[in-house]
């Protein structure tokens, strides 16, 4: 099916109107390296890149910005959608797993508990779903201007991460309603919050550049996602679902708490909620953090940035 | 004006056998039954022609090269690889085989794909600015000029309106402004860019001289024989992703007159191969969605 064409017939006219016969190949290139010039489209080296990027930090900013304040622009209650949407998620989680399937069994606090699960959880969420469109449904862009790639997962993350701020405004607001005292510990969200937004960031590379080769995978992100959230103790307690009493074998717990996403979420409970106590954080939790912040970051920025010179192609 | 003195003047973009590919996903035979997709999952890795992924080879082979001061038209018919090669000297695709060099980073006219519809136009020339690369000092500096340029506010305040709310008009008006703000080393001007009112595509073909004079080097993509005649000296002519010819303004489109005359009255396509006149203009070539 290869759309071959017949090359078109020679012409007397293509014959003699070349006036300078194209130079070999060698030539061509000599030239170029003579004068200085540089292969369009090459990939720069990776402190190049880096460096570019943060050229287009205003871009980046400005881009995710003008994002958040489209989605809602066209709604007659506008920016309001952004504090109400969180705010209606969390209370049909509330309704389904606390009243109809009473999941709150043993956990106190249950509806801030819920809540910041599914906040955080959210951020993750939403933010790898940016990022596997990132390329693939932004090909117009990527075609007609120049910037560092990367700047769209980046964008997309930063979105989210905007969309989280008034989510957590929000949780504030169900927090002091549910008589959850505010306290020091509540700062250490901030920490928590830049480690996770790291996390995710190098994610949404890595799926940015894996949805820009396989655009199905925007089709099987949801699932996968799905999947990865019943297994994060968004809506129970992992602590209590394999406490030692609980029948479940003792390594499953620690096994289950190692995943990045049960850690960022429980790092943001043990700031905002008091009754969330240190005991059942997983071990060496900050640590854990830092370090899936770093390789997801690190990793993915890599990775990403490997294929930048093949973004756009159909 | 292309003479056979290269080694005296300084080439801005140099084309080496160029060849440029797009692949398509699912076209092909059985597109879009279940069977016929799981069979291109699993036969990929084999040939990409039994997988289902067809290969259009937009571009084949073009060499050339270009100098500093020159304004190059590049002319063929629809669907010929004029955009696709301009995107690629922009170094915004791939080539397959081949090399492009540039002197700096050539950029395309254009800043649509950046805009949103739902901003006010105001915001979308900040976002644009950005996008294009430059600072925000940059754009303040330039907003007031950007937004005389465009003419948006003759008929009252509507800077400040989304720009879903403007008329296709005076949508085109202020995105050719916004991308007309920056000055560039290689320019490349795709067509579609005579938007507008008789009066702003005046303003617009006077904006382009001026961006012409700053520029190293110009490309222009253009259908219309006159615009190029106007601004250009030399004329590559594409056909089929062929480079045809290369020459002086002038000689290439007399050929291309002659050329896009002749189908017309030409006899059954097939009937006459050897005949460029017969031969109809080759099916369009599936484009990029067109950045400009």
């Amino acid at each position: 099916m290869s759309q071959v064409l017949d090359p078109p017939p020679p012409t007397q006219a293509s014959a003699q109107a070349a006036p300078a016969p194209a130079p070999a190949q060698d030539d061509l290139a000599a030239l170029a390296a003579r004068h200085g010039l540089t292969v369009s489209g090459a990939r720069p080296s990776l402190p190049e890149y880096v460096r570019r990027l943060w050229a287009r930090r205003h871009f980046i900013g400005a881009f995710s910005t003008a994002k958040l304040t489209a989605q809602y622009s066209q709604a007659k209650l506008g920016q309001v959608w952004q504090v109400m949407t969180p705010l209606l998620n969390a209370a049909v989680y509330y309704f389904i797993f606390g009243l109809l399937m009473n999941t709150s069994r043993g956990v106190e606090d249950f509806v801030p508990f819920l809540v910041t699960g599914v906040f955080v959880w959210t951020f993750t969420q939403s933010s790898i779903m940016a990022g596997t469109r990132a390329i693939s449904g932004n090909l117009g862009l990527v075609r007609a201007l120049h910037f560092p790639r990367a700047a769209l997962p980046v964008s997309f993350c930063l979105q989210q991460l905007q969309q989280l701020l008034f989510s957590m405004g929000a949780l504030v607001l169900i927090l002091l309603a549910f008589g959850v005292p505010p306290g020091l510990s509540w700062v250490l969200a901030v920490p928590a919050l830049a480690l996770q937004f790291v996390f995710n960031t190098g994610l949404a590379m890595i799926m940015a550049r894996v949805g820009s080769k396989i655009p199905d995978m925007a089709q099987l992100m949801p699932f996968l996602l799905r999947t990865w959230m019943y297994a994060s103790g968004v809506m129970f307690s992992i602590h209590h679902m394999t406490g030692p009493d609980s029948g479940v074998p003792s390594w499953v717990g620690p096994l289950l708490q190692v995943n990045p996403a049960v850690v960022y979420i429980d790092l943001m409970r043990f700031a905002l909620i008091d009754s969330f106590g240190g005991d059942m954080l997983p071990a060496h939790v900050w640590a854990l953090a830092l370090g899936w912040a770093l390789v997801a970051g690190i990793g993915g920025f890599i990775y990403f940035w490997k294929a930048e010179e093949t973004y756009g192609r159909g | 004006m292309a003479d056979n003195t290269p080694a005296e003047r300084v080439p801005t973009v140099i084309a080496d056998g160029v060849d440029i590919v797009y692949r398509v996903n699912g076209t092909g035979a059985g597109r879009g039954s279940a069977t016929a997709a799981l069979n291109r999952i699993l036969r990929r890795g084999k040939t990409e022609k039994a997988a289902g992924v067809r290969r259009v080879h937009a571009v084949k082979n073009v060499s050339f090269v270009a100098y500093r001061g020159e304004a190059i038209g590049l002319i063929g018919t629809n669907g010929s690889g004029k955009s696709t090669l301009l995107k690629a000297v922009a170094g915004l695709l791939p080539v397959e085989n081949g090399r492009i060099y540039t002197d700096g980073q050539p950029s395309l006219l254009g800043v649509n794909a950046a805009l949103m519809n739902d901003l006010t136009g105001e915001r979308n020339v900040y976002l644009g600015g950005l996008a294009m690369g430059m600072s925000r000092a940059q754009i303040k500096e330039r907003y007031q000029e950007i937004v005389d340029f465009s003419g948006i506010n003759d008929k009252g305040d509507f800077i400040t309106l989304p720009m879903r709310t403007y008329s296709s008009g005076m949508a085109a008006r202020l995105r050719f402004s916004i991308a007309a703000a920056k000055d560039h080393d290689v320019l490349l001007v795709d067509e579609a860019l005579a938007t507008g009112d008789r009066s702003f595509q005046k303003r617009s073909e006077e904006r382009i001289r001026e961006l012409r004079k700053h520029a190293g080097t110009v490309f222009l993509v253009s259908h219309s024989n006159k615009s190029i005649r106007d601004t250009c000296d030399r004329v590559l002519w594409l056909e089929r992703g062929e480079l045809r010819m290369d020459g002086p303004t002038d000689e290439v489109l007399k050929e291309y007159e002659k050329f896009t005359g002749g189908p017309a009255k030409a006899p059954a396509p097939k009937a006459a191969a050897p005949t460029p006149q017969a031969k109809p203009a080759p099916p369009a070539a599936p484009k990029a969605p067109a950045g400009v």
